[in-house]
């Protein structure tokens, strides 16, 4: 059988031009949605027309789903849009409600789609607000003394912008880990086969030196989770900028913020600024009366994106200062079940570094079981701490603590245990 | 049997007649990959019988399954071709024997380019895939494509866009009968778009209630009408929970199964909580829904 478009409409030649307009502007408003649909997409689907009746609704439908959509994300808008396009009512239900991501079934379906088809949009629509600035070093440098041991919360918006300024200077190496892919070194533990064949053919079947490979060094992906509620807010927007700056070349970095709900802006961080995602992020996720959720925040994380984030021994960095409105039994559940799945778990707190500083703050004492290093962060100098250690994180999970003997509020040790445990309150009871 | 079926409907009745049951949603991606001779990425959660499918075409089309299970560290020699470097070594002693005092950096490069022929060729599964001696178009099933890393993926580009493997030493390699590929992925980490763009892509969801009872109507016969209903709709039902793994087809199968041995006449919540394991793989999930959820759940209306 010869396989092509050409049976559809009699068009062929050049390329899209055997694709029929109500195709071309189907695909536009597609593309209008942030949907990616590329030239060769249209022209599979209009191929894929001549293999199915196209009188018949659903066969078109499942066409253009087969061929225009190759991302599960994108699914719903399409659905959506092909409903207003081609009229009629929606298509057929998908397969079982259990599905939708697990916040969908108590609530109402509509609802829950405007909200997604909003953020959907609001996620690719619009990449134009990049940040144009000209760094003015020589201004900046003269009050950048003084302003290392500020906290943020006391600075004025001129001494914060200097603190932006000076985080995109600050370099960040997340820790490494050995991949199962082989590099070629003078010391590897195993043998080049490949070279020492083509080195040997050149000497006429001589071996003469054994080369060799080891397994290549890989960079962890690193996932932050910042808490924008309330106080926190000042904070993880200064965090998530010098996060961003840091890690624009350091491709697996995911990123969430949580307020009473998580969502991911990893997306909206590559193609806006941190701010602009931010508001948009505030306004849906922040309920001013709700308080913070990290515990249902930290189970929505570990349902819907932790077995994609968390694959390949991501260290997770938490940005939050622990006040917690949901059971502290809840939080260190999840954070226990955090701690099974990530590499190391970071926790920047703010409060941290205050003179006097415990968590008391009850959900802070929960977590603390399950916090690998416990770091303050309020002011530049404490960055610039954060950006020197994250590279030196141990290379095996587990292995040894560089918080314990340097946090400000100097936890005990439990014998047998590595992790840190709060010196007051005590530690909440986690059930099974 | 080897022409594709006419219409997703053909397609989805033979496949049937297998014992495969397929929505029409899927039926029309496999039927378009078939017809356009595309291949077909497949992401879903574990257990929706993403695997199962391309074993499935390829009994459907009488021909060899072949399968590249991914895992990270995957490479060209594991994936793609080797060359036999044992061989080439003993080869290239041989010859140094057999002509003794011979200027050595005169032969250099006549043995050098004698090496790389198909003799010293190990074939992986990607060009078996598109090996010309075949003679029926194979089946290859690229499975957990999530599970190599990215640096594997663009090297899949050639092969899916093109049909084709270039080996640098040897030249390029060009399908002579396009295999059916079918790729999956359970999705722990996002696939590269320019991979997925080459492809038909398909999201395989859990089975509606409908497709599920005939699944199981076939797998499980000598479960009988009554309790078929009252097992898949649990099933389904428990699948709206929040749990951390949900239960895929084979585990209802498996379920379905241990029901019809028990022999019992109805399902109670006390056969549930009893044989929950075979549902639910977790601890934490199988303390979370026995009991009360289990009653709930069974109390409900399907």
């Amino acid at each position: 059988v010869k396989l092509n478009g050409e049976a559809y409409r009699g068009g062929s030649g050049a390329r899209g031009a055997g694709v029929p307009h109500d195709i071309v502007a189907f695909v536009r408003a597609l593309r209008a949605a942030g949907l990616r649909v590329g030239v060769d997409q249209s022209e599979s689907f209009a191929q894929a027309l001549a293999w199915v009746d196209p009188m018949v609704r659903r066969d078109v439908y499942l066409a253009a789903r087969a061929t225009l959509v190759f991302r599960r994300e994108d699914l719903a808008v399409f659905d959506e849009l092909f409903a207003e396009f081609f009229g009629g009512p929606q298509p057929a239900p998908r397969g079982a409600a259990a599905q939708e991501p697990p916040l969908a079934p108590r609530h109402d379906r509509r609802e829950f789609f405007r909200t997604a088809l909003v953020a959907y949009m609001a996620e690719r629509v619009d990449p134009a607000a990049r940040e144009v600035e000209v760094p003015d070093r020589a201004r900046a440098a003269s009050g950048l003394e003084q302003l290392q041991r500020k906290d943020f919360a006391d600075c004025t918006a001129d001494e914060l912008d200097a603190i932006a300024r000076a985080m995109r200077e600050l370099r960040l190496d997340v820790t490494l880990r050995y991949s199962r892919r082989l590099v070629r070194a003078r010391r590897g533990d195993r043998l080049d086969l490949p070279r020492i064949v083509r080195d040997a053919a050149r000497r006429s079947g001589a071996v003469l030196a054994l080369a060799r490979r080891r397994r290549k060094l890989r960079r962890r992906p690193l996932v932050v989770l910042a808490d924008i509620s309330g106080s926190m807010e000042l904070y993880s927007r200064i965090l998530l900028q010098f996060l961003h700056g840091v890690t624009q070349r350091h491709a697996r970095t995911e990123t969430f913020v949580f307020g009473t709900r998580l969502t991911r802006i990893t997306g909206q961080l590559q193609i806006r600024n941190v701010d602009a995602a931010l508001d948009h992020a505030a306004r849906e996720i922040v309920d001013f009366a709700g308080g913070t959720r990290i515990g249902d925040c930290l189970h929505a994380f570990e349902r819907q994106h932790a077995r994609r984030v968390l694959g390949r021994g991501a260290v997770v960095l938490i940005i939050s200062d622990g006040w917690d409105t949901g059971e502290p039994a809840r939080l260190a559940a999840e954070m226990r079940r955090l701690a099974e799945r990530a590499h190391r778990i970071v926790w920047l707190n703010p409060l941290a570094g205050r003179a006097g500083y415990a968590p008391e703050a009850r959900g802070m004492a929960a977590a603390l079981a399950y916090v690998d290093d416990f770091l303050p962060v309020h002011d530049l100098a404490s960055l610039q701490t954060l950006a020197h250690r994250l590279g030196r994180l141990p290379r095996r999970k587990g292995a040894g603590d560089f918080a314990a003997a340097r946090s400000p509020f100097a936890p005990h040790r439990v014998p047998g245990s590595r992790k840190l445990q709060p010196s007051a309150p005590q530690r909440a009871e986690v059930p099974r | 049997v080897l022409a594709p079926p006419p219409s997703r409907q053909a397609l989805a009745e033979q496949l049937a007649a297998l014992g495969y049951i397929v929505d029409d949603g899927l039926a029309m991606s496999v039927f378009l990959a078939l017809r356009m001779q595309r291949p077909l990425f497949l992401e879903g959660a574990p257990g929706v019988g993403k695997t199962l499918l391309a074993s499935m075409l390829a009994e459907l089309f009488e021909t060899r399954l072949i399968r590249l299970q991914c895992y990270e560290g995957l490479d060209i020699s594991q994936a793609a071709y080797e060359w036999n470097y044992p061989r080439q070594l003993l080869e290239l002693q041989a010859r140094s024997r057999g002509a003794p005092g011979g200027d050595a950096a005169s032969d250099a490069s006549a043995a050098t380019d004698d090496l790389y022929r198909e003799a010293f060729l190990l074939k992986r599964p990607l060009l078996q895939a598109i090996d010309a001696a075949v003679e029926r178009a194979p089946v290859l099933l690229i499975d957990e494509i999530d599970r190599a890393d990215e640096e594997f993926e663009s090297f899949l580009l050639e092969l899916l866009g093109d049909f084709q493997i270039t080996i640098p030493e040897l030249g390029t390699i060009k399908a002579r009968h396009r295999p059916v590929v079918v790729l999956t992925s359970n999705r722990t980490r996002d696939v590269h778009d320019a991979l997925k763009r080459r492809c038909l892509y398909h999201w395989i969801d859990y089975p509606s209630l409908a497709t599920e009872l005939e699944i199981v109507r076939r797998k499980v016969p000598a479960l009988g009408e009554h309790l078929r209903l009252r097992v898949v709709a649990f099933v389904q039902r428990l699948r709206r929970e929040d749990l951390s793994k949900l239960p895929g087809v084979a585990e209802t199968v498996d379920w379905a199964e241990a029901v019809a041995q028990l022999g019992t006449a109805a399902l109670d919540a006390e056969t549930v909580d009893a044989t929950l394991g075979l549902l639910l793989k977790y601890h934490d999930d199988i303390e979370r829904v026995r009991g009360p959820v289990v009653a709930q759940l069974l109390g409900e209306s399907p």
